[in-house]
C-alpha cells in the first residue's frame, strides 16, 4: 500500500519519516526532475506498506519546482505514485497555518491520518488543543499525536495506519472543491481567503490560548547569532572549525582507504593469473572502486557538520544573514554552504546544492562551485609553488610562496562570483527568487535523523556518481596501459637495450620500463598529439600526459609526473621529483620549469574541471549531461585562456 | 499605511493589504493575512532581509518582499 507523507515544512516531517521507516529507505529522484525522493519501507504483520516523504508544502499550489511535484501527484490521479493513503504531519503549536494544506486533502477525498507533531511544544507555548473537537470537524479522519524528535508516537501512528479507515468521505471543508490552474493565482488566492475565514472559526472552538508565549530562548540566541558583526565572526569561527576538522579528521580514513586500496590491488595482481584479465581488475577495476570509496571520509563529515547545523536551526540564519550579499552574483544565502563545502571538494558541495529550492539559483551553485580551490589542487599547488616561486620573504615575515597560494584561492573565488555574475543574465527562468523562509526555534540535534541523512549521502554518491567515476577511470587505465599496435612492446624493448639500463637496480628498472610504456599508450600518443595546442600556454608533453591522466582527479598530476620522470614517489616533500623537474629542459634546451610555465600551470588548474568525480555527480544532480559538458567546456576555455595569458605575459 | 520593511525592530503591526505579484498567493498560504498581527524580529545588516513573528513563527522575507506587505501601527 502506497502511503504519502505531507505536511509545512518544520513540522518534523523527516523525523516521523525516520521514526517510521529507520533504516529501510530508498533515496532517489522524482521522475524527470532532480527533487529529492524519499521512500521507506514498514511492515506490518504480512501487510507491507511504501511510504513516500513529499517535499515541504505550504499548500497545494506551488511556487517552486520542489512543490509541484505535490500539485502534478494530486491532480492526476493516475499518477504511478498517486497514494492512497496519507499521513499529513502538522506542528501542532501552529495549528492554523498547517490546516490550509491539510484541508485541501481532506476535499481530494484522500484517506487522511493527521498527525499532531511537536505535541510537547503546545503545553510550553500555553495551547491547548481539544482533539475531540478537532475529529468532529474531519469526520473520517483518524487524528494522533506525536513528539518524533523525541521518537514518540510511532506506536499510535502505526495503529492508525493499521486502523486506516479507506472508504470514501461524504463529507468536505469546502463543497464542490475544484483543484485551480496551476496559474490562476485570483482563484488559488480567493481559495486560500476561504479557506482561511473557516480555519479560523475551526480554531476558536478547537483551540485556547492561555497565554501567549514567545520563544524568548531562541529570542536571545538570535541577538547574537544575526548581530552585524558578531553573527559573521561565528559563522566564520563555524566553518574555520568546520574545515579543520575535514582537513585534519578526512586524511586518516582516507589515507587508510587508498593504502588498503593499493594492497589489496597488489595481493590479487599475485593471485590471479598473467593477462590482460588481472591487469584490467589490479590496475583498473580495484583502483577505480578504490578512487570512488575514498571521498566517503569527507562526505561523511561534511554532511555530519552540515546536518547539525540544520537540526539545530543555525543553517537558516546563516541564510538569513548572507542573503543580501550573495545576491547581487544571482546566488542566494542557501549557495553559502555549498560553496564553502567546496573548499574541502566539491563533490559534497555540489550534493548540498538540494536546499536550494529556486532552479536558477540551484544551477548556477553547481556551475560554480568546483572554480572553488578544493584539497585535491593542493598537492599541484604545493608541488609547482615549490619548483618555481622562489622562498623569498617581504619585510622579514611576509613569505613569497604564501602569497602565490593565497592568489590562487582568491582567483577561485573571483571566478566563482564573476561567473556566476555572468549566468545570472544567462541563464533563462520564469520562477522569480524569492527567500520566504521560516527561521525555526533553536533545538538540539537529533542524532538517528543525522546518521541517516549521512548514510543517504553515501549512497548516493557511491551507487549514483560511483558508476561513472568506474567507468571513466577504466577508460583512463585502458589508454595508459595500452598503445597502437606494438609500440608498447617495442617501447620496452628500446629501453631494454639502452647501455644505462643494464646497470639500473631492479626498482630502477621497473621505474625506466613503467615511464617507457606510459610514453608509447594511447595517453602518451595523446600527450604528444595535443603538445602544439598546450605549447603556447608553457607545457611540453610530458605535462600534456599528466593533464590528461589528471582528469581523473586532479592530484594525479603529480603522480604521474613521477611516473613519467621515472623518479620514486618520495612521500609528502617530493624532494627528489622537485629536483628532476629542474633540471629538466625541453628540445631547445631551455627549462621547462619557469616562473611562467609553473604559474600558467597552477591558474589551469585553478579553472579547469580537471576532475571526472564532479563531472559525475553533476550529471547526477542536474539529471541530465547538459550541464556537466557546458561545465566541462566553459572551466576548459576559461583554464586555456587564463594560462595563455599568464604564459605569454611572464615568460 | 506603511511598507512592513520601514517598520523597526520590536514594533507591532497589522497587515492592511497584499501587493499584487507572483508570490503574492505564497505569502498568504503562509499566514499573511490582511487583519494579522506581526512584529518585526530583527533585521539583517543592510536592512535586507527582515525576520517578522507572525503566528508565534518566525519567517525571513526579503526587503523588497516586505515592500508588499501594507501594514497600520499597532500599540
Amino acid at each position: 500500500m502506497k502511503i504519502a507523507l505531507f505536511g509545512n515544512p518544520n513540522t518534523g516531517k523527516s523525523s516521523v519519516f525516520n521514526l517510521l521507516t529507520g533504516l529501510r529507505q530508498q533515496i532517489g529522484n522524482f521522475a524527470g526532475v532532480t527533487v529529492e525522493k524519499r521512500e521507506g519501507f514498514l511492515s506490518l504483520g504480512d501487510k507491507k506498506y511504501s511510504i513516500i516523504d513529499f517535499p515541504g508544502a505550504y499548500s497545494l499550489y506551488p511556487r517552486a519546482k520542489d512543490e509541484k511535484i505535490v500539485y502534478d501527484l494530486l491532480t492526476n490521479k493516475n499518477q504511478e505514485l498517486y497514494p492512497e493513503a496519507a499521513l499529513f504531519i502538522v506542528d501542532a503549536a501552529n495549528l492554523e497555518r498547517n490546516l490550509l494544506f491539510f484541508t485541501q486533502l481532506y476535499d481530494l477525498n484522500i484517506p487522511l491520518i493527521l498527525v499532531l507533531n511537536m505535541w510537547d511544544l503546545t503545553a510550553k507555548r500555553g495551547i491547548e488543543i481539544n482533539i475531540e473537537k478537532l475529529e468532529e470537524a474531519f469526520p473520517g479522519v483518524q487524528i494522533v499525536t506525536s513528539n518524533a524528535r523525541l521518537r514518540m508516537g510511532k506506536d499510535r501512528i502505526i495503529q492508525a495506519i493499521q486502523t486506516l479507515n479507506l472508504t470514501a468521505r461524504k463529507s468536505f471543508f469546502l463543497e464542490d472543491y475544484q483543484v485551480a490552474e496551476i496559474n490562476d493565482q485570483e482563484k488559488q488566492i480567493a481559495e486560500t481567503n476561504m479557506r482561511y475565514e473557516k480555519i479560523k472559526k475551526l480554531i476558536e472552538v478547537v483551540e485556547k490560548v492561555k497565554e501567549t508565549k514567545t520563544d524568548t530562548f531562541s529570542r536571545k540566541i538570535d541577538r547574537i547569532i544575526v548581530h552585524p558583526i558578531w553573527g559573521y565572526a561565528i559563522f566564520i569561527c563555524v566553518l574555520l572549525t568546520i574545515f579543520q576538522f575535514i582537513f585534519s579528521f578526512a586524511s586518516i580514513p582516507m589515507e587508510l582507504i587508498d593504502g588498503i586500496f593499493t594492497d589489496f590491488a597488489a595481493y590479487t595482481s599475485q593471485i590471479l593469473p598473467v593477462g590482460v584479465f588481472n591487469n584490467l581488475i589490479c590496475h583498473g577495476i580495484i583502483p577505480g572502486i578504490g578512487g570512488i570509496v575514498v571521498f566517503i571520509p569527507q562526505i561523511a563529515l561534511l554532511f555530519f557538520f552540515i546536518a547539525i547545523l540544520e537540526e539545530t536551526g543555525y543553517l537558516a540564519r546563516v541564510v538569513f544573514i548572507m542573503d543580501r550579499l550573495m545576491r547581487p552574483f544571482g546566488l542566494n544565502g542557501k549557495s553559502v554552504v555549498p560553496l564553502m563545502s567546496s573548499v574541502a571538494c566539491a563533490i559534497p558541495a555540489v550534493m548540498a546544492t538540494r536546499t536550494i529550492s529556486n532552479w536558477k539559483e540551484r544551477m548556477i551553485t553547481i556551475f560554480v562551485a568546483p572554480f572553488m580551490s578544493c584539497s585535491a589542487r593542493i598537492p599541484v599547488y604545493t608541488l609547482l609553488i615549490s619548483l618555481v616561486i622562489p622562498k623569498i620573504y617581504y619585510f622579514g615575515f611576509i613569505n613569497l610562496q604564501g602569497i602565490v597560494l593565497f592568489s590562487l584561492y582568491s582567483l577561485g573565488l573571483i571566478a566563482v562570483l564573476a561567473v556566476s555574475f555572468i549566468m545570472k543574465f544567462i541563464v533563462k527562468s520564469e520562477e522569480k527568487g524569492f527567500l520566504l523562509l521560516e527561521l525555526p526555534s533553536y533545538k538540539n540535534p537529533r542524532w538517528p535523523n543525522i546518521g541517516i541523512s549521512i548514510l543517504e549521502k553515501i549512497k548516493l554518491f557511491i551507487f549514483d556518481a560511483g558508476k561513472v567515476i568506474l567507468a571513466i577511470s577504466i577508460i583512463l587505465w585502458a589508454l595508459a596501459s595500452y598503445g597502437p599496435n606494438n609500440s608498447m612492446d617495442e617501447a620496452l624493448e628500446k629501453t631494454k637495450k639502452l647501455k644505462r639500463f643494464t646497470s639500473l637496480r631492479k626498482v630502477d628498472k621497473d621505474r625506466e620500463l613503467a615511464s617507457a610504456k606510459l610514453e608509447a599508450s594511447y595517453i602518451g600518443r595523446m600527450g604528444k598529439f595535443i603538445e602544439p595546442a598546450i605549447e603556447p600556454l608553457g607545457y611540453d608533453w610530458k605535462i600534456g600526459i599528466s593533464l590528461i591522466t589528471s582528469f581523473a582527479a586532479r592530484e594525479v598530476f603529480v603522480g604521474s609526473l613521477a611516473t613519467i620522470y621515472a623518479v620514486q614517489d618520495d612521500g609528502a616533500t617530493k624532494t627528489r621529483l622537485i629536483q628532476r623537474l629542474k633540471r629538466d629542459k625541453n628540445a631547445k634546451g631551455e627549462k621547462t620549469y619557469t616562473v611562467a610555465s609553473g604559474v600558467s600551470l597552477m591558474i589551469f588548474y585553478v579553472f579547469a574541471m580537471q576532475c571526472m568525480s564532479t563531472v559525475a555527480v553533476v550529471k547526477r544532480e542536474t539529471n541530465s549531461w547538459k550541464w556537466p559538458l557546458i561545465q566541462l567546456f566553459v572551466m576548459g576555455v576559461m583554464a586555456y585562456f587564463a594560462a595563455f595569458l599568464a604564459f605569454q605575459l611572464l615568460r | 499605511m506603511f511598507d512592513l520593511s520601514t517598520m523597526k525592530v520590536g514594533s507591532k503591526s497589522e497587515i492592511i493589504a497584499i501587493e499584487n505579484s507572483s508570490i503574492k498567493s505564497k505569502l498568504i498560504e503562509m499566514g499573511f493575512l490582511v487583519g494579522s498581527s506581526l512584529e518585526i524580529v530583527f533585521k539583517a545588516p543592510l536592512g535586507d532581509p527582515i525576520a517578522i513573528e507572525i503566528n508565534s513563527t518566525v519567517i525571513s522575507l526579503r526587503k523588497d518582499e516586505a515592500n508588499l506587505i501594507k501594514v497600520r501601527k499597532k500599540n
